[in-house]
């Protein structure tokens, strides 16, 4: 009934905004198919109702759309889609509709994309980790299972390689695991890396990738992170597995936000962000979790690149109050992923990780906070100048980006793997410096080199 | 009945309630949604909504409750956790949803205090409620008059009249509107301080029962921590933990956390003295900008028992910004960075429900309320950050390098203040702890003459300094190292009593004081610098008790 009800007065076409007057029954949230005059079909979400005239948001934009001919119906509800197994495998665009010649993608059920708030009491903390297989997250940021953490980069370094490979390599020990993949405003070479990249794991039945492109429209970016956290919350509490959502890049998610914002002529907050930005952000980044008495876990990897790496502009800023830790790239480390240590952190790395591989870590970071100043205060007097220990502790900078942080886009290393490569570097340093290790543990590994 | 005319999120207009409220409750839809009435123009009010308003449209139908928002107060709050609108979340389903089916309750043992016949005063207690944790949880007389009846020592059950006073049944439930402050007899000038168990703040930035203090931070710098150790630790009665707009797994560590500590005072569980009331960023918006008054309402009710409750509010910054979009979306004209022009007397009206009392019935108690602010970007002169600033007694600021030097808790000395550190003072000599104010100010003194002589050092090298200078260098890091630092997760350290923080800054001091005569005395820094200073440093996590401390003290510096 309702559902069929076509209706055709548009009042207004105002950037990706449409105003159907002489609607009846029309729901906030609802969502909305569109048809052209020329007979294309586009899609909609209800951003106001107010008595009879509906304001719908376009996620194909308005362009070529007339007053005239635009017949509008709403679906009599907030969107929901298939969810289930059948997103494995698959390549998407960013509203779900099959990019890879595919038939559409069926589920047993249905759940609606906004999701609902996860009860705070049904929360289990975050445990055990998620292995990237990349030393410098393994060994200093270890991702945990059901925690957010974000990518922060900056124009021209390699954070989707970086995200690509965590995709391909991310692990729960042997324990089912899938990836969902949420790309948005990437460049067609840049998607081209991520599909390469994803190949294997795409074959392998573990991998839903959803692809908005940079001539992709805009404002479905709206709702492409939120298809994809859809899906991974299905895989993961009703299907078991442990899944890790990758976001990228979230400053093409804001910046579409942006534009619906001022189209509809929002007081805007900073940088003409929606003062809504960060509740908008937390609806999103909040979705990852464990649920007590449900298997799986959802953890949530947003990757943003800061403009004129700027960790104070809105999005990273506020990325930044919601997830749980960050792991920066930055163009002063000279290799590749250029990680920079002292920057990045994993609030949740203790219910990860071992006790001694916490020790080990905290150890690493003292001993690069040291040497960063140590390089400061070379800069000023020659490396000459410095004292041995400060000599040694740039020694122990070299041996850890060498040995540690420097790996190849394909290359899988096993935790232990990780763990040697940070012994050897540590090698490099006196025992009397790693003061934060226990004695046993240091007899056992530390074999320092003369 | 009245109808919806208009949905726009959370904001929503009906019309066709006549005589409606102001900041009456309005159930939204065919599953009642609660809304609140924040604007009445002609027949059309705008109401705020407190669930997700997906699916709702013009046309539904609105109902009104007659009553404005309130808390439902009960002994149930104690060890509780609960939604912004204090509904309980713990029986509530896994993916929570607008419609929310009511919990029976429980039976509680009541304790009458009274017998029938007697005459009572407002707020006199009429029986005592049977908890799991330390607090007594009094019922009191709603007003005077005689008791006309009153239940016997037994079980209560949910709903059921204790007793009878000047005609009306008293039940162990109450309703307070959460916007209107609960009243009391008078304020208290006497200033008593709140012991937080961190040295930071007891020892340099006190803050009293009844105080306010406002934490700005930046990301990353450790203020829920801090915020988490004071509700652990602090020595109130009560505890109200508010996560406004904050992370949910931050919520399930600290409801977890909670759960299985003992409170040093009483032996139970930490849980039962703490209400928490969790609303975090992915629960509908407007339900945080409740959720402060509902806990400050929460510790209120509690203070009126005659205890001392404390109000943790995390974070502040995001009930603000649940204001600014609500008056965005209801087109008032902005003021500063878009937020309503009200936020100023708003953020005061709320830090002014703290303070210490005389209660309607003429016990003493307090509601401290520490607010964190979340400022964008770091920036320390944006709205919220400043404004607060003005009316709190207390700031702890939390500095950005501090953290990245991990230095925890990262309460900047220099950029912190405590309006009430020079009473706190008297009030320890009063209690037999003669020089805390001496000792506050000598700890001061070094920790800003170490800050500028860094300053210094930085730009001529620490070298070229004197003996005497380079010693006050060293003095400051002592203080951080082995005083100011206190790690969360030391079993040792995580929360410091009076003594035992006196006994460390003596002992650091006293260190400070022979390497300052030996310098005086022709010993060349570098020397005072190489001494052995770990086993003071290494006190706090490892000294137990403050003989120990002292003991740790004794020869260090060792003879250069």
């Amino acid at each position: 009934m309702r559902p069929d009800l076509e209706y055709t007065d548009i009042a207004a076409l105002h950037g990706p905004l449409i105003v159907v007057r002489r609607t009846s029954g029309v729901g906030w949230d609802e969502f909305a198919r569109i048809r052209s005059a020329t007979g294309e079909e586009r899609h909609g979400l209800v951003l106001e109702v107010h008595e009879d005239i509906a304001l719908v948001q376009v996620l194909e934009g308005t362009a070529a759309m007339t007053t005239g001919g635009t017949r509008v119906t709403f679906t009599g509800g907030p969107l929901r889609i298939p969810v289930g197994d059948g997103w494995l495998g698959r390549v998407c665009d960013g509203r779900g509709e099959p990019r890879d010649g595919g038939p559409p993608v069926f589920g047993t059920t249905t759940a609606a994309v906004s999701g609902s708030p996860l009860n705070p009491t049904r929360r289990l903390p975050p445990a055990d980790p998620v292995l990237t297989g990349v030393s410098a997250i393994d060994a200093l940021t270890t991702l945990v299972r059901g925690q957010k953490i974000a990518i922060f980069s900056s124009a021209g370094l390699p954070h989707l390689e970086l995200a690509a490979q965590i995709g391909a390599q991310a692990n729960a020990g042997g324990e089912p695991f899938s990836v969902v993949f949420a790309a948005m405003g990437l460049t067609h070479a840049d998607a081209a890396t991520v599909r390469d990249a994803l190949e294997e794991r795409s074959a392998a039945g573990e991998l839903a990738l959803l692809l908005n492109l940079a001539d992709d429209p805009v404002i479905e970016r709206v709702l492409t992170p939120r298809l994809a956290l859809t899906i991974a919350e299905h895989l993961a509490f009703t299907g078991g597995r442990h899944v890790l959502v990758v976001m990228a890049d979230m400053l093409g998610y804001c910046e579409a936000l942006r534009e619906v914002s001022v189209a509809r002529g929002e007081i805007p907050a900073r940088r003409a962000y929606p003062g809504y930005l960060y509740s908008d952000l937390a609806s999103l980044y909040e979705r990852c979790g464990r649920v007590r008495g449900m298997p799986g876990s959802v953890t949530v990897v947003p990757v943003l690149t800061m403009p004129a790496r700027d960790m104070t502009h809105p999005v990273p800023d506020l990325t930044g109050y919601i997830t749980e830790g960050q792991i920066v790239l930055s163009p002063d480390v000279p290799v590749r992923p250029p990680v920079d240590a002292l920057s990045s952190l994993s609030r949740m790395m203790r219910a990860g990780v071992t006790p001694a591989h916490l020790d080990l870590a905290a150890q690493c970071l003292a001993a690069l906070a040291r040497a960063r100043q140590a390089r400061e205060l070379a800069e000023l007097v020659g490396e000459t100048a410095l004292g041995d220990t400060d000599r040694r502790h740039l020694d122990f900078e070299r041996a850890f980006l060498d040995h540690v942080v420097a790996q190849r886009a394909d290359e899988c290393r096993t935790l232990a793997e990780t763990v040697d490569r940070v012994w050897r570097a540590l090698a490099v340093l006196p025992r009397r410096e790693l003061t934060m290790i226990a004695g046993d543990v240091l007899d056992a590994r530390h074999r320092e080199a003369v | 009945m009245g109808t919806l005319t208009r949905v726009n999120g959370p904001l929503v207009e009906v019309a066709g309630l006549p005589g409606l409220a102001m900041f009456e409750l309005v159930g939204l839809g065919p599953v009642r949604l609660p809304g609140e009435v924040v604007e009445i123009r002609g027949d059309r009010a705008t109401v705020q909504a407190y669930e997700y308003t997906g699916g709702l449209r013009a046309g539904d139908p609105a109902t009104a409750y007659g009553r404005p928002l309130s808390a439902g107060l009960g002994p149930h709050l104690l060890g509780g956790v609960f939604d912004g609108l204090l509904r309980p979340l713990s029986g509530a389903d896994v993916w929570l949803t607008g419609a929310r089916t009511p919990s029976g309750g429980r039976e509680w043992r009541f304790t009458p205090l009274v017998t029938a016949g007697d005459p009572v005063d407002l707020e006199t207690p009429l029986g005592e409620v049977e908890t799991a944790g330390a607090p007594s949880y009094l019922v009191l007389a709603p007003a005077a008059g005689r008791v006309g009846a009153i239940r016997p020592a037994g079980p209560v059950g949910p709903g059921e009249p204790v007793g009878r006073v000047g005609g009306r049944d008293v039940t162990l439930l109450r309703r307070w509107p959460v916007r209107r402050p609960m009243p009391y007899r008078e304020r208290l000038e006497e200033v008593v301080p709140l012991t937080t168990g961190q040295r930071v703040v007891d020892l340099l930035l006190p803050v009293s029962r009844g105080g306010t203090v406002a934490v700005p931070g930046g990301f990353g710098t450790g203020k829920t921590v801090l915020l988490q150790q004071i509700a652990k630790w602090c020595d109130a009665d009560v505890v109200v933990y508010v996560g406004c707009g904050e992370r949910g797994n931050e919520m399930a560590e600290v409801v977890a956390a909670l759960a299985e500590l003992a409170d040093p005072r009483t032996g139970g569980r930490l849980a039962d003295r703490t209400v928490v009331i969790a609303n975090t960023s992915n629960m509908p918006m407007m339900a945080r900008e409740a959720s402060i008054y509902t806990g400050v309402t929460v510790a209120e009710h509690f203070r009126s028992m005659g205890h001392d409750a404390v109000v943790i509010a995390d974070s502040t910054s995001r009930w603000a910004e649940a204001r600014r979009e609500f008056a965005s979306r209801s087109g008032a004209m902005p003021a500063e960075e878009g937020y309503p022009a009200d936020l100023a007397s708003a953020l005061a009206a709320f830090y002014e429900r703290a303070g210490r009392v005389t209660t309607l019935g003429g016990r003493t108690g307090s509601v401290t309320v520490i607010g964190a602010v979340s400022p964008p970007g770091g920036d320390m002169t944006e709205p919220v950050t400043a404004h607060t600033q003005r009316f709190v007694r207390c700031l702890w600021t939390l500095d950005r390098d501090l953290a990245y030097a991990r230095h925890y808790p990262a309460v900047s000395w220099s950029a912190s203040f405590a309006r009430d550190a020079e009473a706190i003072a008297g009030w320890h000599a009063r209690e037999g702890r003669p020089g805390w104010g001496e000792r506050r100010a000598r700890v001061a003194s070094l920790l800003a003459e170490a800050d500028r002589l860094a300053l210094l050092a930085e730009l001529v090298g620490a070298a070229a300094l004197p003996a005497r200078e380079r010693v006050a260098l060293l003095a400051g890091r002592l203080l951080r190292e082995g005083v100011l630092q206190q790690s969360a997760l030391s079993p040792a350290d995580a929360f410091c009593d009076a003594e035992r923080t006196i006994a460390l800054t003596d002992a650091v001091l006293g260190v400070i004081g022979r390497c300052e005569e030996l310098a005086a005395r022709g010993v060349p820094a570098g020397r005072i610098e190489q001494s052995d200073f770990s086993p003071v440093l290494r006190a706090k996590d490892d000294a137990p008790d403050p003989e120990t401390v002292r003991a740790r003290a004794e020869g260090v510096p060792g003879a250069p």
